[in-house]
Order: C-alpha cells, then sequence, then structure tokens
C-alpha cells in the first residue's frame, strides 16, 4: 500500500488541512535552510524588495539619480503618495484579471455544464494561493535566502505592519512593503489560477486545491525568488556591496536574465505545469471525437477584455513607480496586443478560411502575454514586432503544436502562455538592445544603462531562464499532480463528468435550461 | 380532420403564419427543432478544433385543420416557405382521430 492510504479514511477536508500545514512546515524548513546567506539590507528597506528586473529609468526621464542617492543613504526614503496609490490601482486591476476576467474566459470556453466549476477553480485558487502568501509565500519569494528559494524574513506576517517599505528600481525610492506585497500576492494567485484552464472540465476539485498548494510552494515561489528577487538599487554602492548584493539575488536575477512582468515567473511557469497536468489528468471523455464545444463566447470576449485591462496593471504596475518606464510599459501593453489580434487574425483568415472573435480574443491572450517579459524594456516598434510574433506562433501554438503534443490541455495554456512565453522572453532579448529601440540592462553600480549589450548573450541568458521554468515547474508539477492522485484522485468518474462537474462535484448549475 | 405537420427555415417562419391565417388556419403550434436531411451541415472552428454541425435548427409546425381546409393550408405552405434551395422543408399531413376544445368540449371540426 501507499504510503498516502491513510488520506483515504480521512474526510475531505482534514486531508486537505494537512496537506496544507505540511506545506507550511516543509516551505520553513526550505526557508531555514536558505537563511545562510543573509546579507547586510539596511532596515530603509526592511529585508523585502522588489520584482522585476532592470528597470531603466534614467535613459527615458531627466532626473539625476546620483543626486539622490547620497540623500537615500542618510535618510530614511518615505513612498511617494502617488507611487502608492499607482500600486494600489495596479494591484486591484491585476485581482481583476483573475477575478472575474480569467474565470469569464475560461468558463466561457467549457460546456454549460462545466461551467461553474471553472469558476469556483478560479476563484478558490486565488482565495487559497492568498492565503499561503501571506503567511509564507511572500516570504519565500521576496525576501533575502539562497539563490533559489527566500528566508523567513517575513515568515507568518512576521515584520509586515504598515511602517514597512519596499525597494524599487530606483535609488532611494521606497513604496509600502503592504502594497508590494498585496501587487504580488494577485500575480501568485492569477498564475496559479491560470494552470486550471489546461485539466478543465474532467479534474476533481480535491485535486486542483492539493495540487495548487504543493506546486505553489514550490514552483511559483522559488521562481519569483529566482527571477525577480534582488536587494534593491540602494544595495550597489561600490563594488564589494555590488557583489554581495548580486549574490543575494535570485538565480536568474543574478545572471541578467530580463523578464519585466512575469513571462518566466507566470506564464511558461503556468503552461508546464498546465501540460504535464493535461497529460496526467487524461483527455476529456470523447475528445477528438464528439463536438466539445465552447458554451458562450460572449463571455469569453468579456473575459478576454477584461484580461487586456488587468494587464496594463499588470506590466505597467511592474515598474513599481508611477514613472515613464511604467508609461513605456503601459503603451506596449496597448499596441503589442493590437498588434497580435490582427496577426492572429491573418492567421485564422488564411489558414481556416474565417477570421473568428475567439481567435481576435486569443489573438490579445498571446500579444499580452508575450509583451509582459518586454514591456518595459522594448521600444513600440519592438512591442509590435513582439506582438506579431507572439500572434502567429500561438495560432500555432493551439493547431500544428497541440497537435502534435496530443494532450488535451482544453484552454490552450501551453499553446497560448507557453508558446507566447517563450517567444516574448527570447525576443525580449531582441529589442531590449539599444540599437533596436530598447532600454538596453541597467547598472545598479553606475546608476546608468549599461553601454554593453550583446543580444546574442543575452538570448542565452534567456534561452537558460525559460529551460530553467519549464524544467523546474514541469517537475514540482509532475510530483503535485503524483501526490494528488495517491490522496484522493485526479479525475471524477465517466459518469460524473458525463453529468458534468457543475451538478456532480459543487451541487449547482451555472443555468436554468 | 387532418394534422399538417411542417418542417420550415426558422426566419419563414412569420410568412408561414400570415399565410396560413389568410388560408383560414385558426391555430398553430410551433416547436424548435434541431434536424438533418439533404441540406449539409456547416463547420465550426474552434481554434485548433474543428467540428461538423449535421443538426440545423428548423421550425416544427403543427396545425389540426378541417378536411375542407387541407389544400389551402398546404398550398399556403408550399409558397410561404419556398425558397428553392435545398433544405426549405418538408410538409406531413396525417388524419386525426378527434378534436376537443377544452374550454367548452365542442368537438371535431367544431373545435378546431
Amino acid at each position: 500500500m501507499t504510503p498516502f492510504n491513510f488520506f483515504e479514511v480521512l474526510s475531505m477536508k482534514r486531508s486537505l488541512m494537512l496537506v496544507l500545514m505540511l506545506a507550511v512546515a516543509a516551505s520553513t524548513a526550505f526557508a531555514v535552510s536558505a537563511q545562510a546567506v543573509a546579507p547586510g539590507v539596511d532596515s530603509t528597506s526592511t529585508g523585502a524588495s522588489t520584482v522585476p528586473t532592470q528597470a531603466s529609468d534614467a535613459t527615458l526621464t531627466a532626473t539625476a539619480p546620483a543626486a539622490i542617492a547620497p540623500a537615500a543613504a542618510s535618510a530614511a526614503p518615505t513612498p511617494n503618495k502617488g507611487d502608492s496609490a499607482w500600486m494600489m490601482l495596479c494591484t486591484i486591476i491585476v485581482i481583476f484579471m483573475t477575478l472575474p476576467g480569467l474565470g469569464l474566459f475560461y468558463g466561457g470556453l467549457v460546456r454549460s455544464k462545466n461551467m461553474l466549476s471553472v469558476l469556483i477553480q478560479c476563484f478558490v485558487v486565488f482565495a487559497l494561493v492568498v492565503v499561503l502568501w501571506t503567511l509564507y509565500g511572500y516570504s519565500l519569494a521576496f525576501t533575502t535566502g539562497n539563490a533559489f528559494f527566500g528566508g523567513t524574513d517575513r515568515l507568518l506576517m512576521k515584520g509586515l505592519d504598515a511602517a514597512a517599505n519596499a525597494a524599487t528600481f530606483s535609488r532611494g525610492v521606497v513604496i509600502p512593503e503592504l502594497v508590494f506585497f498585496a501587487f504580488q500576492a494577485a500575480f501568485a494567485a492569477i498564475t496559479c489560477a491560470l494552470i486550471v484552464g489546461a485539466f478543465a472540465e474532467r479534474i476533481k476539485f480535491s485535486a486542483v486545491l492539493i495540487f495548487t498548494v504543493i506546486w505553489f510552494t514550490f514552483a511559483y515561489t522559488p521562481m519569483a525568488h529566482m527571477v525577480w528577487f534582488f536587494p534593491g538599487p540602494d544595495a550597489y554602492l561600490d563594488a564589494a556591496s555590488a557583489a554581495a548584493a548580486n549574490a543575494s539575488a535570485g538565480f536568474l536575477f543574478a545572471r541578467g536574465a530580463l523578464d519585466f512582468a512575469g513571462g518566466t515567473v507566470v506564464h511558461i511557469n503556468a503552461a508546464s505545469a498546465g501540460l504535464v497536468g493535461a497529460y496526467l489528468v487524461g483527455q476529456r471523455l470523447g475528445y477528438g471525437r464528439e463536438a466539445i464545444k465552447p458554451h458562450n463566447l460572449t463571455l469569453t470576449m468579456a473575459g478576454a477584455s477584461m484580461l487586456w485591462v488587468g494587464w496594463f496593471g499588470f506590466n505597467a504596475g511592474s515598474a513599481l513607480e508611477a514613472n515613464a518606464v511604467a508609461g513605456l510599459a503601459f503603451v506596449n501593453t496597448l499596441i503589442a496586443p493590437a498588434a497580435a489580434v490582427l496577426a492572429w487574425l491573418v492567421g485564422e483568415w488564411i489558414g481556416k478560411g474565417k477570421p473568428s472573435m475567439l481567435g481576435a480574443a486569443s489573438g490579445a491572450v498571446a500579444g499580452l502575454v508575450a509583451i509582459t517579459p518586454a514591456a518595459g524594456f522594448v521600444g513600440l516598434g519592438g512591442a509590435l514586432l513582439i506582438g506579431c510574433a507572439g500572434g502567429f506562433a500561438c495560432f500555432w501554438g493551439v493547431n500544428g503544436l497541440k497537435r502534435l503534443l496530443r494532450a488535451d490541455d482544453a484552454l490552450d495554456v501551453f499553446g497560448v502562455h507557453g508558446i507566447g512565453g517563450m517567444v516574448g522572453a527570447l525576443l525580449t532579448a531582441v529589442f531590449a538592445a539599444p540599437s533596436l529601440g530598447g532600454t538596453g540592462i541597467w547598472d545598479y553600480l553606475a546608476n546608468d544603462v549599461s553601454p554593453v549589450y550583446s543580444i546574442w548573450s543575452q538570448l542565452q541568458i534567456q534561452a537558460t531562464g525559460i529551460g530553467l521554468t519549464l524544467v523546474w515547474s514541469g517537475t514540482v508539477a509532475l510530483i503535485a499532480f503524483k501526490l494528488a492522485d495517491s490522496m484522493v484522485g485526479l479525475r471524477v468518474t465517466q459518469e460524473q463528468e458525463r453529468e458534468g462537474l457543475d451538478i456532480s462535484s459543487h451541487g449547482e448549475a451555472a443555468y436554468d435550461h | 380532420m387532418k394534422l399538417i405537420t411542417a418542417i420550415v427555415r426558422t426566419f419563414k417562419l412569420d410568412d408561414v403564419r400570415e399565410a396560413l391565417a389568410e388560408a383560414g388556419v385558426n391555430g398553430l403550434t410551433v416547436t424548435e427543432v434541431k434536424g438533418y436531411g439533404r441540406q449539409k451541415g456547416h463547420t465550426e472552428l474552434y481554434r485548433g478544433a474543428e467540428y461538423v454541425v449535421d443538426f440545423l435548427p428548423k421550425i416544427k409546425l403543427e396545425a389540426v385543420v378541417a378536411d375542407a381546409t387541407v389544400d389551402a393550408a398546404v398550398e399556403a405552405i408550399l409558397v410561404s416557405a419556398r425558397t428553392d434551395k435545398v433544405g426549405d422543408g418538408k410538409i406531413f399531413v396525417s388524419e386525426i382521430v378527434s378534436a376537443i376544445r377544452i374550454r367548452t368540449g365542442e368537438i371535431d371540426d367544431d373545435a378546431v
């Protein structure tokens, strides 16, 4: 018998609570072991720090950061009201992306008998991740630890109060840490919610929850830490402190990987887990033989539009300040998806004969995914080209590639988020080049744009990030699904699947007909 | 008495109803149905998935009429529902044994 057999005799609720507790305990152990390398984070930035990589404020504005730096060193910086307000607004609209945006986008794509199952998965995964994020996720992702996991500085909400500030990408500029915490919580939640599209319409609800706890803990938080954690620009004062700062930064951040708002952390991460899930949970009954049609593309269009609106908070908010970098990311979030909509429709019109609303909505999401890692690093021309490439590539992702993979990735999580994420991550290396209108790489020590930019070496770094994300996330997902399978089983019975998850799993119906 | 059952195109319902009223048919029951005949279905595409939809939406209308009215009623449907393209539908005529109006208890021709 398997060691997990005893779960069968426990009630579902108890087993889920046990998983949650195990996850907390395990992550604490990780965090403790990660404590060894705790560099000097001064009290002004209170340990927890920033996100996306090098944002290049000075290339776009005429501020004189050198003048700010000494002041920052002497007096503790206080958050700017504009930055704080902007980041709270961004947080709200990123939350709006999941609830209801993603829910409706996904919900419209399933059959009416499974509508509520998709909505509840998005809703409860959101709630679950926010709670886990508060208890330990934030600490594991955004405090100093080792190159892969953060530490315990913020475990169980320790020190998370209104007095704490988090660093941004500019010297001497901070935002309230609670705002940063909430902004990042919304990212963690939507990433986990994205995955449910891959195994929609046949998975057990309890399996989704168990999977989410494990995958969030061992895939999301380390990826966020690897890509986004660094001690903040104020830690880069001289060669020695810069070396120490880089040594405490996340694995991929320290290697210079560019991921402005989450091409790897959010999209490739979720897509890899989704693909593994689609294989392990298996194809839906009747897949490839029966018509499994979207039940309401009107809702899908509305959901995609909400995603687009929320994505302004997602991308522009990832600048962490209301500044020119945010403005650049904002405009790129406007134009790249627009180009992607057109690209997808051209592909569809030529390849399939008719342009479709679902194609337009899918194209917008593809473009949004593709521009995510590049948003604050590339110029407008680069954004248009990334959007085009994302649109065409994801159109192939849900057609040719999907047939090659033979997995029933029900709502094309890998085809859109995986392919779009990879195209975006690679093209970020190309169009971030100053010679192609990009911002280049920010040198935190010099507090200026690095004079050197090599597209080829940046491509290699980006490819490393993609590969690491695919493997790490896929491996964790494999283990998480196997554990969930041994505890509660992954799939509902055939009768339940035929009846629809709304009635069989949740005892309610979306529509009265 | 005869039962006239006709399968017609959905957008022809109003024309047929008017024509039947002029032909002296006082009542009609309508059902939205799906079916297939010689008319081909259509293809629906959802991203990579392609489905052929064989069953097309049609309107089924049923009217019970007195024997004297049958020919006029059938002619009215023939003229009003026709587009001369495959998929215009069919008309079936069958015997009705008896008919009773519930409110008054009138029977047969008086009831229809």
